[in-house]
């Protein structure tokens, strides 16, 4: 099994310095337009969180480890799960906006859905990217015995 | 027709998924199937699943990569081998015979009945104002079910966590 | 009707991998093509013939859309199999790190 203290070849590096941030932002596009054309919030919270996880595949565990600390992502995933709940009291307010009768086709429509989608999406995000970080750590120090 | 081939392709690497030897080889061979699903999903015009299936299996991948080191174990036919596999064979012949028996209730494929999804299709755009109408049912109309998905992955979260932290010391043998 | 004998039989492959073999990962593997299998029998259950994806446009009316509660069901189901996959795998690097294998016979065998 290979070391994954320096991570991957050059080609790889190169790439990946390239690439991800293009893929975090297709994953923000994905879960922005969730009402409007095919996607959603899980969709994209997934896609966030494997743009992460290229960066922690392509450049080997230490130098993620130094940037990103679990607690901070465990806030991140409880941030998402409280705007939801948030979310939901607002639609018990009975504003008209949040019944979502106007702007068909726009991103600001249909209620409460996009600040659904955006908050479903942090917490799938950041609790997939806690799931595989606590991973990494446990298979390191299985191949350290 | 393109449906049929399709799950026919899913079988034969399903088969070769669970056969193969080599740990890494039958992961991969797990990923043509989830590859193969994705598109069935996407011929049954349902583009939602489709995204979502195809990040999801990537992500599953992924995982089972990094914890797969050795090879497999050879099949060691010792002593009741022969009758194990009998008797497995056994059962799912039972159990195809008794679902052939369930499936003639269902509807015919290709006409579902509607009953609840027509009123939604009907009424989702001015009740929700979303074009969407998959993510209108699943985070407006049936919002529980989105806030329960939440739940169970919080639970994941913390099984995880559990599992992998470190117990003080390790006792040497 | 055929299709839906397809998919359980793409069932049945799973549950024998589940049932009959040694390696902790390929039980994984096992449960994971019983996983897709179920969730292709649900959207499968929705489909319309001439079918349309049920997502309205500008500028068409869509007369008969497939049925969108399969789907909306299903999307669910698949991040939370994701999940379980999760789970059981660090339970496998778990169970490798105290018994030094992943074949099932040997961990009854041995009392940690």
């Amino acid at each position: 099994m290979k070391n994954n203290q320096a991570g991957m070849s050059l080609i790889v590096k190169t790439i990946t310095r390239l690439t991800v941030g293009l893929i975090l932002i297709y994953g923000i596009y994905i879960v922005l337009r969730g009402h409007i054309s095919p996607g959603g919030g899980f969709a994209g919270g997934v896609i966030i969180a494997l743009s992460f996880i290229h960066l922690m595949l392509a450049f080997g565990k230490n130098a993620v480890v130094k940037k990103i600390n679990e607690p901070g992502c465990i806030f991140w995933a409880s941030f998402g799960a409280v705007i939801f709940l948030f979310a939901i009291y607002l639609s018990f307010s009975g504003k008209r906006y949040f019944s979502g009768k106007e702007a068909h086709f726009k991103i600001l429509s249909s209620g409460i859905i996009p600040l659904c989608d955006i908050a479903v999406s942090v917490l799938v995000g950041a609790g997939l990217f806690v799931i595989f970080y606590a991973l990494i750590l446990l298979a390191e120090r299985k191949e350290e015995k | 027709m393109e449906l049929h081939l399709i799950l026919l392709f899913m079988i034969f690497a399903s088969i070769v998924a669970v056969e193969m030897e080599d740990l890494i080889s039958s992961v991969i061979a797990l990923s043509a199937v989830g590859l193969g699903v994705s598109l069935a999903f996407l011929i049954a015009k349902a583009p939602n699943l489709a995204i979502t299936q195809l990040v999801v299996e990537i992500l599953c991948v992924v995982i089972l990569i990094r914890a797969t080191i050795k090879k497999e174990l050879p099949l060691v036919k010792d002593g009741r081998w022969f009758f194990n596999t009998i008797a497995t064979f056994l059962f799912l012949f039972c159990f195809l015979g008794f679902a052939y028996f369930a499936l003639k209730e269902l509807p015919n494929f290709g006409a579902p009945i509607m009953r609840v999804s027509a009123e939604y299709l009907a009424t989702g755009l001015e009740k929700t104002g979303s074009t969407n109408l998959i993510t209108a049912i699943a985070l407006n109309f049936r919002n529980y079910d989105s806030l329960a998905e939440a739940v169970v992955l919080f639970a994941s979260i913390i099984g995880v966590l559990t599992i992998a932290r470190k117990i003080g010391k390790i006792h040497e043998k | 009707m055929s299709l839906y004998f397809l998919c359980l039989i793409l069932f049945c492959i799973g549950l024998y991998c589940i049932v009959r073999k040694r390696n902790i990962i390929k039980i994984i593997i096992g449960l994971a093509i019983v996983e897709y299998a179920v969730n292709m029998f649900f959207v499968l259950i929705g489909y319309r013939i001439h079918g349309r994806a049920p997502i309205l446009s500008e500028d068409q009316v869509i007369q008969n859309m497939v049925d969108p509660l399969p789907q909306a069901l299903v999307l669910t189901t698949i991040v939370i199999g994701l999940a379980i996959t999760a789970v059981l795998v660090s339970i496998a690097i778990r169970i490798y790190e105290k018994y030094g294998t992943f074949d099932i016979t040997k961990i009854r065998r041995l009392k940690g």
